[in-house]
């Protein structure tokens, strides 16, 4: 695809446990604009989070990449050196987590922890970096920076902690942000505040954005395209709008009737079942024992991503035959 | 026309904690933290009453007190009648194990709360050796008869918590509940800690024993979207004080207090075609030790003047069941 920025293709991450092979991210194939926020949903062991560690190059052991390609740019991540990677990170990839307080390192102070990355990737000098820092919480609305700086991450509240996750992340300036969940550990207000901060910040600076997560609503209200995935595959890919008028995938249809809105009270229409074990993920369709148009066909064969329609892909064997309700 | 009476009514309910600094020889009491500061409400039979509020705001201390579960600092808690503290401080054993089977909790973290070492047969009939209601002979079948309650089967109940997903062990947690068969439950953020396709199982399952079991709930929750699908009315909570209170749609539609307007307007809405709204709050909710003198939402609130910031607002009517402790609710009607 033209202009694109970062290009999946395939990508297979398997973690290779005791217990068996679990195939977290299992034929995932999207790409993101230069300058656009996309989403990408899932809900636990989806593999939407390692898909995202995949395009960085951190995945935990025993995790590996063992198929598949990623493109940033025009160039291949997967054939880069350690060293060319960490000229990436920082500067032209970055990544938000779901949870600050793990995410920020206890024993540093803001200020270390933020002009460490400068000093290292900017060659600024101590000072240059401090005070650079000090612009970076003030872009993230934090108010009385430079006594902020000075402080552990103990010492301050989730919202503070995750702007300042959010700064260092932005500290060089990246192309690229992942953001893993930003807001799913915060107060409704308090995420109301970071999405906002989030927004704004992707628009002034021009980066991509992928926002990862399982809300709907933030999909709706943040995002131009979106993919969904399920136990580990993409279900289904397009633009935001289109998702949510007509969903071609039972499982983005249920996953629309599932969820309460805060506008309305409605008949909530249950997913049945639960969540499939990655170690030994359903045969054919990984949907197919919770989908409610699934025939023997589903069981039997692994349906492939197809464009259904201009930039519109979906993984159903049966998507011409049901007709799926959308919000 | 007579009115019911109320299942549960709460009188001008108050925790503080103290902080406590302590020393090599003796501690010394620094602050006050006030958890909940004096409010009140009530649960009808059959009824779900939502308290709703961010962390910190005191919802989770509140259901605690209620159950006496902590020791209050100042109100009153009836439960059909009887006198909660009253029962737990001075009754004896018997009228107070009464007591807590017909009142239950299903906490939030259902990887917490079921104990790894016991079998969910042991889990459930724990219940049936502290109250002694079953006959040892029927403890089997009263066991299949709750998992069948919340969509488990028989063969479950041998297994251990670790061999299940997250939402099946809160229908274990609401299973165990429902093993001293409780007229009021208080779930504490029952499906915040489950993936979204499992969130509407549980919350159509509490619905489901609602209408079967006539079974009253007090549902804490930060998660507006489940409050307006499962609740009849909705508390408001801001910094251990209950802010605006009503009916569920009158609460959703008719917003009176400011600080209401910003919760619901912060929930971002599952349609394109919906553009949310939102009002920022600037900062964080603050510290419950030193809260705010005045209305304690003063310092974020978008409407705020003079007179906020000296006179503390009461809870008033200003609709038929819609109360709001705002000075200028009316400008909202």
């Amino acid at each position: 695809m033209e202009n694109s920025l970062l290009e999946v293709q395939g990508l297979k991450t398997y973690f290779f446990t005791e217990a068996g092979v679990v195939k977290a991210v299992d034929d995932a194939t999207f790409d993101v604009r230069s300058k656009e926020t996309i989403g990408l949903v899932g809900e636990s062991g989806s593999g939407k989070t390692v898909t995202a560690l995949s395009a960085l190059r951190i995945i935990p052991r025993p995790g590996r990449i063992v198929a598949g390609s990623i493109k940033f740019e025009g160039t291949d991540v997967l054939a880069k050196s350690e060293d060319e990677m960490r000229q990436l990170r920082g500067p032209k990839m970055a990544m938000v987590f779901q949870d600050p307080s793990s995410s920020l390192n206890p024993v540093y102070t803001v200020e270390r922890q933020l002009s460490d990355i400068l000093m290292l990737h900017r060659k600024l000098t101590k000072k240059e970096a401090s005070q650079r820092a000090e612009y970076l919480l003030e872009l993230v609305g934090i108010q009385d920076p430079e006594t902020r700086l000075k402080a552990y991450p103990h010492e301050l509240s989730g919202g503070m902690k995750q702007r300042i996750a959010i700064a260092r992340a932005l500290s060089c300036e990246p192309t690229l942000l992942f953001a893993d969940e930003p807001t799913t550990n915060l107060d409704v207000t308090v995420q109301a505040q970071v999405l906002e901060l989030m927004k704004k910040l992707q628009r002034d600076l021009g980066m991509s954005m992928v926002m990862i997560t399982h809300d709907m609503g933030i999909i709706a209200d943040m995002t131009e395209r979106v993919t969904i995935m399920y136990a580990g595959r993409v279900m289904e890919a397009t633009e935001t709008k289109t998702i949510f008028h007509e969903p071609r995938h039972p499982y983005t249809e249920a996953l629309l009737a599932a969820v309460p809105r805060v506008d309305q009270r409605r008949i909530l229409e249950v997913i049945p079942g639960n969540i499939p074990n990655l170690i030994e993920p359903p045969s054919g369709c990984v949907f197919h024992p919770r989908c409610k148009y699934a025939r023997r066909i589903c069981m039997d064969n692994v349906p492939p991503l197809e464009e259904t329609g201009r930039g519109h892909t979906v993984a159903c064997i049966r998507w011409k035959e049901v007709s799926l309700k959308g919000v | 026309m007579i009115m019911p009476e109320p299942l549960l009514e709460v009188q001008s309910l108050v925790k503080h904690f103290d902080v406590v600094q302590r020393g090599i020889l003796r501690r010394t009491k620094t602050g006050i933290v006030h958890a909940v500061d004096g409010i009140d409400f009530h649960i009808n039979h059959m009824e779900t009453l939502a308290l709703v509020g961010e962390s910190g705001c005191g919802k989770t201390t509140a259901a605690k007190v209620v159950l006496y579960l902590e020791d209050p600092t100042g109100g009153e808690v009836k439960f059909d009648g009887i006198d909660v503290f009253h029962t737990f401080r001075t009754g004896d054993t018997a009228t107070r194990l009464k007591l807590r089977r017909s009142m239950q909790m299903v906490f939030q973290n259902p990887y917490a709360s079921l104990d790894p070492r016991m079998t969910i047969y042991d889990i459930i009939s724990e219940a049936f050796l502290v109250h002694k209601h079953v006959p040892k002979e029927k403890w089997k079948d009263r066991v299949y008869e709750v998992l069948r309650m919340v969509n488990l089967e028989e063969y479950h109940a041998e297994r251990y918590p670790h061999e299940f997903s997250g939402g099946q062990r809160q229908r274990i947690s609401i299973a165990r509940a429902l093993a001293v068969e409780p007229s009021f439950i208080i779930c504490d953020e029952p499906v915040s800690s489950l993936d979204v396709s499992i969130r509407a199982q549980i919350l159509n399952l509490l619905a489901d024993l609602q209408k079967q079991h006539g079974i009253s709930y007090l549902y804490i929750s930060h998660d507006l979207s489940s409050v307006r699908q499962i609740s009849h009315r909705v508390a408001v909570m801001y910094l251990g004080q209950i802010v605006e209170h009503a009916n569920t749609d009158d609460l959703f539609t008719k917003r009176l207090h400011p600080y209401t307007q910003a919760l619901v307007a912060a929930v971002p809405i599952p349609d394109v075609d919906k553009k949310t709204m939102r009002i920022i709050l600037p900062g964080e909710v603050p510290s419950p030790i030193n809260p705010p003198g005045g209305c304690r939402f003063h310092p974020r609130c978008p409407y705020a003047t003079e007179v906020c910031k000296q006179r503390e607002p009461k809870l008033e009517e200003y609709q038929k069941g819609h109360f709001a402790a705002c000075h200028y609710a009316t400008k909202f009607i």
